[in-house]
Formats: C-alpha cells, sequence, structure tokens
C-alpha cells in the first residue's frame, strides 16, 4: 500500500501546487449537528423494541378507550342464562336466536359467573388500569418535580427539613399505609360525593380516588429526590456558572439550562411510573380494595377468576397476561427512552 | 460510628412512633368500629363492649391509652401499651393477645419470605454478572428477558400462573398450604421472582460499570487472572448496590407476601393483616403495621451498617 | 494459517537482525468497531524502543498513543481488533500470545501507569493489600516478604511513613500519593518496560515534576526503558531520548529529542512547537494554535489526515498518503513538502 518509492514519475508538478480551502474544506466533512429533542426522537425510531412496545400501548389503549363505547355488550350487562360459557361459545337462548336468523357479536373470551360478556369487561378493566397509571404518574410528577425542585432549588435548612420528611416517608413500608389509607379513605369520599359539587366523584369511582390520594401522599417521595438531585447537580454544574457569568438571568438559566436537562429524566422517570402505578393498582384491586363493583379492573378480574381456575383457567389467565403486556411495554418503552434520552449512550 | 448508630436508632424511633399515630388515627377513621359487622348482636352488647374496650372514650384519650399503657378493667387488656411492646388483645380473636398472634404467624411468613430473599440473592448475584460478562451474547439476551419479564408480571400473576400449571396441569406441585417440604417452592418462587429479577438488573448494569472502570484495568495490568479480577476486584464494587437494595427488598417482600400468603393459603402474618382489616381488628391492625414498620426500619439500618462495612468510602455521619 | 506463519518467520528475521530492542512494532494496524461502524485507532504504525531507552510518544487526544503501548500488553478494549502488523517485546511474539501468556507477562516485564490516579486504585482494598497482590502473583515471596517488599517499594517511590499507608484505602491519600503509589505496584516486579500513559495529566503542575523527577531517578535506579505517553510536549522535552509523534493513528515522525525539537520536519510537530509558550524569550510573540479538530477515525481522509489543518496543503495531500522519509538515521517524517523538496532537487540536477 505505501509506496516503496515515492519519487517515482508519477508525480508532476501540479500535485505540488497548494491546495485551495474549498478543497482542504471538504475534506473534513463535519456531521451535521442535530437539536436535542430531534436526535433522542431519532434514536427512539431506531430502536425497534422500544417502537413495537409504542405501537402495542397505542393498540391496548385503542381497545381500552374507544372499543366499549361501541361494542355489542356493556361491562356490567348480564346476558341471561349465559353464565360461563368458554370462549366462542353461545348460550341455548342466544343459538336459538342464531338459528333464527338473527347476527350475534361472539363472545371471544366467554363469559363470567354472572353471564357478562368478558371481553369488554377485559377492556374496561384495562381502561382502569390505564388510567390509573397515567393520572397516578401526573400526579407524582406534579407533586414530586415541585417539591425536589424546591428543596433542591433553595438548599440549607429548608432543604435539610424537606429531606428528612422524605427520609422518613421513604422508610414507612408503603404497603401497610397503603392498605390502610384505602380503607379509612374509602367513606370520607363518599360521603363527599354526595355533596353537591362533588357528584362527579361517583362516577369516577370512590375507590379509584382513594387509589390516587394513596399515590399523592406517598409515592411522590422517589421523583422528588430525583429532581432535587438533578436540581441540585444542575446548579452547581460548571455550564450553569458559566451561563451566569456571562450574565444570563435566572430566566434563561431555567429554561436554557435547568429545564432541557431535567426533562429527559422527568419524561423517563414519569414514563417508568406508570407501570409501576399500574403494578400496584392491580394488586391493591387483587386483594379486593380497589375499584367497586360492577366496574372491573385488571386486578380485580384477575382475583374474581382465581375462583374458578382450575375449571375456568382463561378468566384468569386473560387478565392476568393482558396486564403483564402492558406493564411490560411500558417498561421497555421507558427503557428505550432513557436510552434515547441519555447523552452518555450516543452513538 | 457509635454516634451514627445512636442518631439512626433515634431518627428510627421517631419513625416508628409516627407510623403508630398515623395508623391510630387512619383507622380510626375507618367508620363502623369492630362490633358492628356483627349484627346478631344487640345495641346494648355492642355498648357494654365498647365500653369494655374503650371505645367510648375520646379518641385523644384512647391514644394515650393504648401508647403508654394501663385500662384492664376485667380484661379490656391493654397493660404495658405500646412503649413495653404490649399490643394488647384481638378485638376479634378472643382470648389471644396481639403479640401472641404476631409470634405465632410471624415465623411461618419469616420462613417463607427469608428462603425467598435467600434464593434472589443466590440466583440473581451470579445471573447478572454472567450477563454483564458475556454483554451482547446470547447469555446475556436470554437473561435479559428474564428479568424485563420479571419486572413486568405482578405476583399474582406469577402465582396464579405458576400455580395452575405445576399444581393443576402437572400435578407435581401441592397447590397450597405448608404441609409438604414441596409446598414451599410454589410459594418462596412466586414471592423470589420479582427480586431476583431486580437483582439480576441492578447487578449486570454495577458489573458492566465496575468492569469499564480504570481500578479494573489495573488489576487486569497487574497480570491477574480474569477470575481473580473478577472475583477480587470486580465483585465486591459490583455488590454494592445490592446491598442497598436490601433494605427495600425486604420490604417488597413483605408485600409480596399478601398476596402469595392469599393465594396460597399460607397461615402467615401477611394473611393475618389483610383478614384483620377487612374485619376491623384495631388492635391487630396497629400491633402488625408497628411491628411490620420496625422490622423494616430496623432492617435498613443493618443493611446501611453493613454497607460501610463493604464499602470504607462511605463515612457514617 | 500459512500466510500467519510466513509473516512470522519474516518478522523473526527482522527481530534476530536487530537483537539490541526491547519493543518492536511493525506496520500495526488496530480497529474498533463500534456500532457507528468501523474506528480505525492505528494505521500503520512501526516502532521500537531499546533497553533502558526512553521513548516519548506525542499525540493528541485520539491519536492512538495509548492504543499502541495497550495493544502491546494485550489490553486493548472491546471492541478493538489487531488486524495486522507484527509485535514483538522481550523475545515474545504478542500476536500470538494468549490470555494466560499476557498474565505471566504484565506487572512482570512490563508494568503501566495510568493516567489517572484517582480512579486506577481499588477503591475497596487497602494500598498494602493492592501493592502485596502483585508481588505474590510473580513471585514465591510469602506474606511477610511481600509486605517487607511493598514496605521498600513505598520507600523507593518516596512516600513518608509507608507503616501507616500500607493499611490505608486509596481514597484517604492525595493524587499524588496515589500515583506514587501506583508507579510502587508497577515496579514490584522490576519490570524491563513502563509504560506510562500521561501518568502526570491528572496532577498538579508541582507534583507533575516530583512524578516526573521521580520517575527518572528510578529508570536510573533499575535500568529499565520507559514508553511515555503524553500530549504536552513540555513533559517530554526534559526526560525523553527519543519521541515518536503520533496523528490519527500514525506516526509521523520519530526522531531524537533534539532533532525533533530543533529540526522538525512534519508540518503537524511543527505546528506543536509553534504552540508551546515560550516564557525566556525577550520578544512575547503570539502563540500560532493548530486550526482545525481532528480528523474523524471513523471516515479517514484518503490523503494525508494532517492536510485539512495544514499551512502548506498541495493538491497531492489531499489525494495521496505520504511515506516516510528519511532524514538522518534516527529521524523520519511523513510529509508531502519533504518529497517535494527532494523531487526539486532532483530536477535540478536532471537540467
Amino acid at each position: 500500500m505505501n509506496m516503496k518509492n515515492p519519487l517515482s514519475f508519477q508525480l508532476n508538478v501540479d500535485d505540488f501546487l497548494p491546495a485551495s480551502k474549498e478543497e482542504k474544506e471538504s475534506l473534513s466533512q463535519m456531521r451535521p449537528s442535530i437539536g436535542f429533542w430531534k436526535d433522542a426522537m431519532r434514536r427512539l425510531r431506531k430502536n425497534p423494541v422500544a417502537m413495537v412496545c409504542f405501537w402495542i400501548i397505542v393498540v391496548i389503549m385503542i381497545l381500552a378507550f374507544i372499543v366499549p363505547e361501541f361494542y355489542p355488550y356493556k361491562y356490567e350487562e348480564q346476558i341471561k342464562y349465559s353464565t360461563y360459557l368458554a370462549p366462542f361459545e353461545f348460550s341455548e337462548v342466544e343459538q336459538a336466536r342464531i338459528d333464527a336468523g338473527e347476527k350475534l357479536f361472539p363472545h371471544i373470551l366467554g363469559t363470567d359467573n354472572l353471564g357478562r360478556d368478558y371481553a369488554v369487561r377485559v377492556m374496561v378493566g384495562s381502561r382502569v388500569s390505564l388510567l390509573v397509571g397515567l393520572i397516578a404518574s401526573a400526579i407524582i410528577l406534579v407533586i414530586g418535580s415541585v417539591y425536589g425542585s424546591i428543596s433542591g432549588f433553595f438548599g440549607g435548612w429548608v432543604d435539610l427539613v424537606m429531606m428528612r420528611i422524605v427520609d422518613i416517608i421513604y422508610t414507612i413500608p408503603d404497603v401497610l399505609l397503603i392498605v390502610l389509607l384505602s380503607f379509612a379513605l374509602e367513606d370520607p369520599i363518599r360521603n363527599l360525593a354526595n355533596v353537591p359539587g362533588f357528584k362527579w366523584l361517583n362516577t369516577v369511582g370512590t375507590g379509584l380516588i382513594s387509589i390516587f390520594v394513596v399515590f399523592a401522599l406517598l409515592y411522590w417521595v422517589g421523583m422528588a429526590r430525583i429532581v432535587r438531585s438533578q436540581v441540585l447537580t444542575l446548579k452547581n454544574s460548571e455550564y450553569v456558572t458559566a451561563a451566569r457569568a456571562l450574565g444570563a438571568g435566572s430566566g434563561r438559566i431555567i429554561r436554557k439550562h435547568l429545564l432541557t436537562n431535567c426533562i429527559g429524566t422527568l419524561v423517563v422517570t414519569t414514563t417508568l411510573q406508570i407501570p409501576s402505578s399500574i403494578f400496584t393498582e392491580s394488586f391493591l384491586s387483587f386483594l379486593g380494595l380497589g375499584v367497586k363493583v360492577p366496574m372491573p379492573s385488571l386486578g380485580s378480574l384477575a382475583s374474581d377468576g382465581l375462583n374458578g381456575l382450575e375449571s375456568h383457567p382463561y378468566l384468569l389467565l386473560a387478565p392476568a397476561l393482558l396486564i403483564s403486556l402492558i406493564i411490560l411495554s411500558f417498561n421497555l418503552f421507558g427503557d428505550g427512552l432513557r436510552d434515547a434520552f441519555d447523552p452518555k449512550m450516543k452513538n | 460510628m457509635l454516634k451514627y448508630i445512636i442518631k439512626r436508632v433515634i431518627l428510627a424511633i421517631l419513625t416508628i412512633w409516627l407510623v403508630a399515630t398515623l395508623t391510630f388515627f387512619l383507622m380510626h377513621a375507618v367508620p363502623g368500629g369492630p362490633f358492628v359487622a356483627e349484627k346478631s348482636i344487640s345495641p346494648q352488647a355492642i355498648e357494654a363492649l365498647n365500653k369494655k374496650f374503650g371505645m367510648d372514650k375520646s379518641l385523644p384519650e384512647q391514644y394515650m391509652t393504648y401508647m403508654f399503657g394501663s385500662r384492664n378493667e376485667e380484661t379490656g387488656k391493654i397493660e404495658g401499651g405500646v412503649i413495653r411492646g404490649d399490643f394488647s388483645l384481638s378485638l376479634k380473636q378472643r382470648g389471644f393477645t396481639v403479640s401472641r398472634i404476631i409470634t405465632t404467624k410471624f415465623p411461618v411468613s419469616a420462613k417463607v419470605g427469608g428462603l425467598a430473599i435467600l434464593l434472589a440473592l443466590v440466583v440473581g448475584i451470579p445471573l447478572g454478572s454472567i450477563a454483564a460478562l458475556n454483554r451482547g451474547k446470547w447469555a446475556d439476551n436470554v437473561i435479559l428477558v428474564f428479568t424485563t419479564c420479571g419486572i413486568a408480571f405482578p405476583s399474582f400473576v406469577v402465582c396464579t400462573v405458576t400455580m395452575y400449571l405445576f399444581s393443576m396441569k402437572l400435578g407435581i406441585l401441592p397447590s397450597g398450604g405448608l404441609d409438604l417440604g414441596t409446598s414451599y417452592i410454589l410459594p418462596v418462587f412466586s414471592l423470589a421472582f420479582y427480586p431476583m429479577a431486580y437483582i439480576t438488573r441492578l447487578m449486570r448494569s454495577s458489573m458492566l460499570d465496575v468492569v469499564g472502570q480504570d481500578y479494573m484495568r489495573t488489576a487486569k495490568a497487574k497480570g491477574l487472572s480474569q477470575s481473580v479480577c473478577l472475583f477480587k476486584h470486580a465483585l465486591r464494587n459490583a455488590i454494592l448496590p445490592v446491598v442497598t437494595y436490601l433494605g427495600p427488598m425486604i420490604a417488597g417482600t413483605l408485600s409480596g407476601s399478601f398476596i402469595v400468603e392469599k393465594i396460597f393459603r399460607i397461615p402467615g402474618l401477611g394473611g393475618q393483616f389483610v383478614s384483620s382489616i377487612t374485619n376491623r381488628d384495631y388492635t391487630v391492625i396497629m400491633g402488625t403495621t408497628i411491628f411490620y414498620a420496625a422490622l423494616v426500619i430496623v432492617m435498613i439500618l443493618l443493611v446501611d451498617i453493613l454497607y460501610k462495612l463493604i464499602d470504607p468510602r462511605i463515612e457514617l455521619k | 494459517m500459512k500466510k500467519k506463519q510466513n509473516k512470522e518467520t519474516e518478522a523473526r528475521e527482522i527481530i534476530s537482525a536487530k537483537p539490541d530492542r526491547l519493543v518492536d512494532i511493525y506496520h500495526e494496524r488496530l480497529s474498533f468497531f463500534t456500532p457507528a461502524g468501523e474506528v480505525k485507532a492505528l494505521n500503520d504504525v512501526s516502532l521500537s524502543v531499546k533497553p533502558g531507552e526512553i521513548l516519548g510518544i506525542v499525540g493528541e487526544s485520539g491519536s492512538g498513543k495509548s492504543v499502541t503501548a495497550y495493544s502491546l500488553m494485550g489490553l486493548t478494549a472491546y471492541p478493538g481488533k489487531l488486524l495486522g502488523g507484527d509485535l514483538w517485546f522481550n523475545g515474545h511474539y504478542v500476536n500470538d500470545m494468549t490470555e494466560r501468556d499476557f498474565c505471566k507477562m504484565r506487572g512482570n516485564e512490563v508494568s503501566i501507569i495510568f493516567q489517572d490516579p484517582m480512579t486506577s486504585l481499588n477503591p475497596v482494598y487497602t494500598i498494602g493489600n493492592q501493592i502485596e497482590e502483585v508481588i505474590r502473583l510473580h513471585t514465591d515471596k510469602n506474606r511477610k516478604q511481600a509486605k517487607a517488599r511493598a514496605l521498600e517499594l513505598l520507600e523507593l517511590v518516596g512516600i513518608n511513613e509507608p507503616e501507616k499507608r500500607l493499611k490505608q484505602y486509596p481514597h484517604e491519600l492525595s493524587g499524588g500519593m496515589r500515583q506514587r503509589v501506583m508507579i510502587a505496584i508497577g515496579l514490584a516486579c522490576e519490570p524491563k518496560l513502563l509504560i506510562a500513559d500521561e501518568p502526570t495529566t491528572a496532577l498538579d503542575v508541582t507534583i507533575q515534576a516530583q512524578i516526573l523527577e521521580l520517575m527518572m531517578d528510578l529508570k536510573k535506579k533499575l535500568d529499565m526503558a520507559i514508553i511515555l505517553i503524553t500530549h504536552d510536549l513540555g513533559v517530554v522535552a526534559g526526560t525523553c531520548d527519543r519521541i515518536a509523534v503520533m496523528y490519527a493513528g500514525q506516526i509521523v515522525e520519530s526522531g531524537t529529542t533534539e532533532e525533533i525539537f530543533y529540526h522538525p520536519s512534519h508540518e503537524y510537530t511543527k505546528g506543536l512547537i509553534a504552540s508551546i509558550p515560550k516564557l525566556h524569550e525577550e520578544e512575547h510573540t503570539r502563540l500560532v494554535p493548530i486550526e482545525g479538530t481532528p480528523v474523524d477515525l471513523l471516515n479517514p481522509p484518503k490523503g494525508c489526515p494532517f492536510a485539512p489543518r495544514c499551512v502548506n496543503c498541495m493538491k497531492v495531500c489531499l489525494d495521496r498518503q505520504p511515506a516516510f522519509t528519511e532524514i538522518s538515521d534516527t529521524h523520519i517524517s511523513k510529509c508531502w513538502l519533504l518529497d517535494k523538496a527532494k523531487w526539486e532537487a532532483e530536477r535540478k540536477a536532471e537540467n
């Protein structure tokens, strides 16, 4: 490859002419710089696992929020003479109607012990689970980031006191308190729902509200810690000091530096909070502390399905696998987001 | 060191007191006392019962008695009070003291929980290390799939699915109780599933981090063999995050035990706790909560001290 | 297989022709296979070190200085791969060495000191443990003898209260002290070659001088060779016998210290020397920085890698790689300008 004799007569005078600036620049190609969001999104799109999970989540959302509205059966509707139908089975009455030429929608997942179509119950159940996950994460995001940023921003004794409180809440075994709280809150909320102006609480369901309150009271501490440490590192980071030294105002620093650097962490932490909220909700519902009948949630459906496990395993397996799929998808999507937002993982 | 421990113990006692107070008032906010559910009893009888157990007094009064002791007008019990570790009588299981219930039920839970924690550690640490050292290869991918599933499946799913498969379909393992040695397998596995996956993940990422550290390069440059590098230099550093997770893991195993004990019909404290909530058995709820809180807090304290022993950089202040 | 053997015999001939060399690297090529593509970290690197000699390797970050040294010890980091060339060290043909062979060699025949002493020692073991470890590995000294040797070493590298230090943890020592400990570990088995990878970069300037002085001192005492890797020409000036200048995975110029400093013949070397602040001169001239940024080794240019930043760049520089021109027995350089001068001289002679 290397020429043994560089002075062979392949060289001519032109070769030794000075190169122009353009010629030189054409060699040192720079990769175009891409904005933070665009870069993150580009990397996310390149991650097949995350994208598959994203589409799974979208499909489940459509099934949970839109399809039940148009579904031929309602989740609380008890169809006569059709308890414990196997998937795609019709009761005798229904069979007679079909024979008479009527068209009936099949029970894709059969029916439960009260003759309710199980497919629509599972869909509505996942609606409840998703709602809990999304709203609870939003609550946690708001409380946690406000608390954490106040604590981190002011520092000093404010920080000390606020973090001691977090420490204490952190060491309290959460499940005990959740169980207690959701019991204790049930009646106050039911009473509140009878007060004019709070009627809407009934439509949401008191069980759900108490779950939200539990999350609001207990689960923000993790988020608060993360936000606080982010704010602290950013506050003391050299580029913020540099920006300040160059005369940037607080507004600009918060907007340009703190926010853009925090937002990745916030998005990722919130996304990963959703499955853990769903996880906890299903746990509570399984113990019978979540939503109230006839409203189903995936946890309570699984809990009911446990009784007939031997004869009707699909009654348990359907909600159990669906909830696993939801949590799995959110987890993997969150991991994908984290990889996309973490500049250390670039390339 | 001693100063640190004293400080932490004070903080721990403070937290336990806080939990006790919080639980007490929360519980009394739940409407319908312990005797309402029993419809067969006449209103007079309920009143008599309320009086006997001091339910007619004002809340602060009840609180003071509960915390600091006395009463016992013909075994309305409460004698020593929480301060002396006396949790009074169960309101529902007549004749049983709460301490008695805890001491009979807890060992059952502890046995299952302890085995589960042990299993999680014994499997999780090597699995995580193997994944990290074979990064990107098939072993890593298989382990990665296992851990992602382990973290995503709620414990009731693991319990019911394993029960369905192994005891109902295959019929090789008992589906409940703890009568046989083999009855432990399913509950312990179900309880260990989540922490096992989590520890594997933790171990994998910390091992990856450690392997990239400069001191690992130094160890290699010294001419140490791969196994010495791994066992002496990497493992002790990589295991630190797992040690910090031990505290939360113990708490998590407790919460897992509620479900596992319910599904596998294990006569443990977790199942007891859930049923006493539905029964409004105030004193049992109180006693169990305080007991659990103290357990978790003490475990976290022990873990922090253990951490100091492994990592000389940590200054306990 | 056959090809490999041929290569080996060829290389053996070369080494037997130059028996006085401790390190001999011929045309080494090494790449890192990253997800973004193949990063050609080393592109035809040849260098040699004689016993007892100090070779300085100078270059900016990413130029391949450390990679060259690491590959000699079998420490190439994942996903790096040796693609070609022949590496000889102290009679070993490095290309064919197994991990087991490397283990016997590292810390014994060749040692290395890393850039950052703050992170190069294991935080959870005492200093004594980490020094004794390497002694016990390569010698048959027992625990007590190893401890005595560790004490001796700590004294040798100028650490006060060595008894106490043995029981301390790395985080209890200052950066300079830790670097001395690293040197002690490196010297524990009296290696033939010490590779110092930017040993002073992470240290305070006053400590830098102390560490360099210590290394020179020990070199004389123990009679070993040193490869000193640095980006700081000031560090090399007073210490090295010979200097190799690296740029973009190639050695662009190499010669004795005097030759490099007083007769730099590659444009990059000239640029480096022009950018050293001169404090002694009466008239203060502006420092001349080298404009531009280093090349992207993912897709290296087909011509001279320095061409885009070179002030005297010619058309040929953009097209073709220059070859080495021998300026003296010890001084070689890879630059088209040298070829141009030679070519012009030849033309003149023809006319």
